[in-house]
């Protein structure tokens, strides 16, 4: 498929000039409908006014601590949220809206998941079988053996079963299985977890290799430095929603470039800068305030900080939520 | 005192050696960081240190003498999945308490909030949970602790705050920890010295720094 440039497009997207607006999350919020006992309910707002956007050729980093809503994003993006979800907010997928109905014909085909572990392939069937089932359209078996030969594996691999693979070969048939159906938008949560260096470096530059050719990548992670090895720009996740959208070289140095507290905090923590951790943790979605939700962590708080969630706002080619960014 | 591989050899069933004449101790006060390839038996190597796992070949010795089969472990081993090693049916404060009765200068060390004690496993984040597996490892009858890919699944706040409270304990009460990380960053920054496990090359292993 070729991708036509239309100027207006590229408003979009201010980081990064040259991408086309591929996918467009504004204002999404998600919360969950919780029995408690007797017939009482209570929602639960889980991810808050959140704002993404990522263009054709662009890795797009979504980085965050656990919980922090990741996950979420990816299966409302995907529309697989379970059914006690309700979900705000407006996702463009191609500049048109992501009904549920396109999400789920184009999902698996136009937009696919790159799962993060072989947990996800069905144990008792052969590798090279079970990635022909996720073929659409075509001969599956000439499917599977072209994109078996672009990731190196062999019809041995392709013999064995999931639990036989190294964690490398198994990172390549999540990658053939999730990209066989020439996907544009790829979403990969926690791609590289725990894994050996190499590994980790061969499956980030596959990513590339699909932007390369017109792909979008969500990568997924809760480790910046993963992050910081491929993506073009990063979007901090925290308590739910970003608080900072940041071209990737922003992080340098004592993080002078980097806009919210927490985004410089995270940079400093790393153990190849200062490894000095500030004190405290991301709350839990049941105590979620109303005001900025890392106040309680933060140094720079005043008054101000406490009444209402700080708005997305414009700051050095970035997007910063904090009402003193710097 | 000291915690000593000698010589030991490990395999699966009939499957390949994961490694023979594999070599280490490790001194109180020591931190020791353990590399090696993916799949190459690090995570093997932990358990058996720890005393989960019989090694086939060779002997492990704790102050000289073997590892002691009952009564509490004075080798803790904390790994990468924290959900996977407490009891989904009990609150944190049972699961914190199995082994011994941690107070609460040790938790607010590691940033164990009092009402998190209430909470069962599955309204915790990794990170929080993680903290409770680590607390609970760190009797003071401890003398060393296996760190298997620890803080893998933490951000990077989160794993400089649990590393920064067991190096400070650490110090305190001269724990040897050994440290199996893929993060070349980390393993820079709190160890002594760094070993390798080689799969390739099964009869030897080299010394780094
Ligand atoms: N079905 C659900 N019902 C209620 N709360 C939920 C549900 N699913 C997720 N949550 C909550 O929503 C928040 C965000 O979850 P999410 O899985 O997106 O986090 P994440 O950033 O992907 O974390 P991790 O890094 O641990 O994968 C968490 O507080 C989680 O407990
Ligand atoms: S809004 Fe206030 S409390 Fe929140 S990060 Fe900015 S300065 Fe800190
Ligand atoms: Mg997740």
């Amino acid at each position: 498929m070729t991708i036509e440039y239309n100027p207006d497009d590229f408003k979009s997207t201010e980081i990064g000039p040259g991408y086309k607006s591929l996918l467009e999350v504004s204002d999404l919020s998600v919360s969950f409908v919780q029995y408690q006992k007797g017939l009482r309910q209570r929602v639960l707002k889980v991810i808050s006014n959140l704002d993404i956007s990522l263009g054709s050729g662009e890795i797009l980093a979504v980085v965050g601590s656990s919980g922090s809503g990741k996950s979420l994003l990816a299966h409302a993006i995907l529309g697989i949220l379970p059914n006690n979800a309700i979900c705000s907010g407006k996702i463009l997928y191609k500049n048109e809206l992501l009904t549920p109905e396109r999400q789920k014909k184009i999902r698996g085909s136009e937009i696919t998941l790159v799962p993060q572990s072989v947990n996800f392939l069905d144990p008792l069937m052969r590798v090279s079988a079970q990635v022909r089932t996720a073929v659409r359209q075509g001969n599956p078996e000439e499917a599977q053996k072209k994109i078996f030969r672009r990731y190196d594996l062999s019809e041995g691999v392709g013999n064995q079963y999931p639990f036989q693979l190294s964690g490398g070969m198994a990172r390549r048939v999540l990658i053939s299985a999730a990209v066989i159906n020439g996907s544009k938008l790829i979403i990969a949560d926690e791609p590289t977890p725990g894994l050996h260096p190499e590994i980790v470096t061969e499956t980030l530059n596959h990513l590339r290799e699909l932007t390369d050719e017109g792909c979008g990548v969500m990568l997924i992670t809760h480790d910046i430095s993963t992050a910081l090895q491929v993506a073009d720009k990063i979007a901090v996740f925290y308590a739910g929603t970003t608080i900072e959208i940041t071209p990737a070289a922003d992080f340098h140095g004592q993080g002078q470039a980097l806009r919210h507290p927490y985004t410089k905090a995270l940079w400093q923590s790393l153990p190849q800068n200062d490894f000095t951790p500030i004190p405290g943790f991301q709350p839990l979605p049941a105590n979620f305030s109303e005001g900025c939700l890392f106040a309680p962590r933060c140094g720079k708080i005043t008054s101000e900080c406490t009444g209402s969630l700080p708005v997305m706002q414009d700051l050095r080619s970035g997007k910063v939520r904090c009402h003193h960014a710097t | 005192m000291q915690l000593e591989a000698k010589n030991i050899g490990f395999r699966y069933h009939q499957n390949p050696w994961l490694f023979r004449n594999f070599s280490l101790t490790l001194n109180s006060g020591e931190i020791l960081g353990l590399k090696g390839q993916s799949g190459c038996g690090k995570t093997t190597l932990a358990r058996i240190l720890a005393g989960y796992e019989k090694t086939l070949e060779g002997r492990i010795e704790l102050g000289g003498a073997p590892l002691p089969k009952v009564g509490y472990r004075a080798v803790q081993l904390v790994f990468q999945h924290p959900e996977k090693s407490v009891n989904p049916r009990w609150h944190m404060r049972d699961i914190l308490q199995e082994g011994w009765q941690p107070d609460d200068e040790l938790l607010a060390r590691f940033g164990i909030q009092q009402d998190w004690l209430s909470r069962w496993p599955n309204e915790l984040s990794g990170g929080e949970l993680q903290r409770f597996c680590v607390v609970r490892a760190l009797s003071p009858e401890t003398k060393f602790l296996i760190a298997d890919e620890m803080t893998a699944m933490l951000d990077a706040i989160t794993q400089a705050q649990i590393w920064q409270a067991i190096l400070e304990l650490a110090k305190e009460r001269d724990l040897g920890i050994l440290v199996v990380s893929h993060e070349k960053e980390l393993v820079k920054r709190v160890c002594d010295r760094v070993i390798e496990l080689d799969s390739v090359h099964l009869e030897r292993n080299s010394f780094i720094s």
